[in-house]
């Protein structure tokens, strides 16, 4: 022991690092997992409610009757705008950093519309009703990003 | 049911940034002026509740610190309801009903101006398809108006007049933020910010509060001359997710207002939460208001001062204050919750 640390007033103070975060992974579970994991492969799957809407993107629970939901199935990577709303100047966080529209897309053989960008280049390719497709991002990770943004399906 | 009135109301001044106080400061004037109006002390009040969000002032339990505006001392009965304040005055009003207490203390805060509102509201949408591609809230709320403007029945010129009306009710608000009257033209010239939305179509960003007294039966008749009975009161909410809904109608909305009980008779006043112009119009189809001469949101509403987790409950208090002082006998309240009025809560208030 030396002179300093037998002084109190010559201690080195105890530090511990505290990072504020929060500990835990968590799954995306079964339904949703399939989703991202068809995203990956390039592909898109809803499911089934018992009813014989089809949900994309899927969900556990069918939202109007709360039954769990039953088979998985394939749609179409091109759809049908919903609604739109044109963004003029992204903000920082926008999946696209030139002007492009939000829209609720409706796959072919969904039910359901998903929430997405498309890369139109102007507002005025933009309509209610118009067909959009899919444009896949160069890499997936099995994330809602593999779908880098939707694009007119007249789009060269 | 048993009868509850709200016997008294008061609200902060809606401001853009309330830099000098904190959520306890601009609170405790608002909750002794509640409580001294209904002349009902607080070691008298049967159930204290609370509406407001974490995300807002940016740490758990904050509603825990609010408490300090009552003063928690002797213990008391206490709730909160991560949700506006309007949904803590259900579950007061719920709490009544059991019928061992005589009356309950209603409050609301929120100081939006700490952070970026519009992103922040992004983290109530899906966690795994929606929120990582960081949609704003005035996006998403466009998205809504295409819809309805899509539908045929409303158009912009109709949302701009939603926002001259307010700003001129705002003149007359002192608790009002956005008071510069709007020339309709003028406005519709403007540039979208996000299409179809102007700027006046959006809410201001807003700090605020606001407290309820509710009491039960004999105890209101005391606190108050001419109590604002609560004659019905329900809420109703859609899907999370968006494209699993129609936007341009509110189901949830015409189903609160059924229950409640809003369907029938006339309204003297309606005070209705609809942050953006286009909500205004689609509520009014969903309440039955289109037709019906009833004064809408003669406090300006939402789109001149919006606090968030706040605005509801002021709607109910405005509607209320207005039969507490005889200028109405029949009012209807609503608040909305979630993005593109995903949850609708109605209350119809009268006169004895």
């Amino acid at each position: 022991m030396t002179t300093a640390d037998a002084d109190p007033r010559q201690a080195t103070p105890l530090t511990a690092p505290h990072m504020l975060e929060y500990e835990y992974t968590r799954s995306v579970g079964p339904v949703i997992g399939r989703f991202f994991g068809a995203l990956q492969e390039r592909r898109v799957v809803g499911v089934r409610t018992a009813g014989g809407r089809g949900l994309v993107p899927p969900q556990e629970y069918d939202p109007e009757s709360g039954e769990p939901v039953g088979d998985f199935v394939d749609v179409a990577s091109a759809g049908v705008v919903t609604t739109w709303a044109w963004v003029h100047a992204p903000r920082p966080k926008h999946p696209l950093q030139r002007p492009f529209a939000w829209a609720l897309v409706q796959l072919d053989g969904a039910d359901t519309a998903m929430l997405h960008a498309v890369d139109a280049g102007d507002e005025s390719r933009m309509s209610t009703g118009m067909r959009v497709r899919i444009r896949w991002s160069a890499e997936t990770h099995g994330d809602i990003h593999d779908i880098a943004c939707f694009e007119p399906e007249d789009a060269r | 049911m048993r009868d509850v009135a709200v016997v008294s109301f008061a609200q902060a001044p809606s401001v853009r940034a309330d830099q000098l106080r904190n959520e306890v400061e601009i609170l405790m004037p608002v909750v002794a002026e509640a409580l001294g109006r209904s002349g009902i002390s607080k070691h008298e009040i049967g159930f204290t509740c609370s509406g407001s969000s974490d995300y807002l002032a940016g740490q758990p339990f904050s509603f825990v610190m609010a408490l300090d505006a009552v003063g928690a001392w002797p213990p008391m009965a206490e709730s909160h309801v991560e949700m506006d304040g309007a949904w803590a005055l259900y579950e007061a009003w719920a709490r009544l009903q059991h019928g061992d207490i005589d009356s309950a203390l209603v409050y609301a805060f929120g100081k939006s101006s700490m952070g970026d509102i519009a992103e922040l509201l992004t983290l109530q949408l899906d966690p795994y398809s929606v929120v990582p591609l960081w949609p704003d809230a005035v996006s998403v709320a466009a998205l809504q108006a295409r819809a309805m403007l899509d539908g045929g029945h409303h158009s912009e010129r109709d949302m701009a007049a939603v926002a001259a009306r307010s700003r001129r009710d705002a003149a007359s608000n002192p608790n009002a933020q956005v008071r510069t009257p709007l020339d309709e033209a003028a406005a519709l010239a403007e540039p979208c910010i996000v299409s179809p939305l102007r700027e006046h179509d959006c809410p201001p960003v807003s700090d605020g509060a606001a407290a309820i007294v509710l009491a039960a039966g004999e105890r209101a008749r005391q606190a108050c001359a001419r109590p604002a009975w609560i004659r019905g009161i329900d809420h109703r909410i859609e899907p999370a997710s968006l494209g699993a809904r129609d936007l341009a109608t509110s189901q949830s909305a015409a189903l609160a207002a059924r229950h409640a009980g809003a369907l029938g008779g006339a309204f003297d006043v309606a005070e209705i939460h609809a942050p953006f112009t286009h909500q205004e119009l689609i509520l009014r189809d969903a309440l039955g208001l289109g037709d019906r001469a009833t004064a809408m949101n003669p406090s300006g509403g939402a789109l001149v001062a919006n606090p968030v987790m706040v605005a509801g409950l002021i709607r109910i208090g405005e509607a209320a204050q207005r039969i507490i002082d005889g200028r109405a006998r029949r009012a209807l309240a609503h608040a909305t919750s979630g993005p593109c009025l995903q949850q609708n809560l109605v209350c119809v208030l009268e006169a004895d």
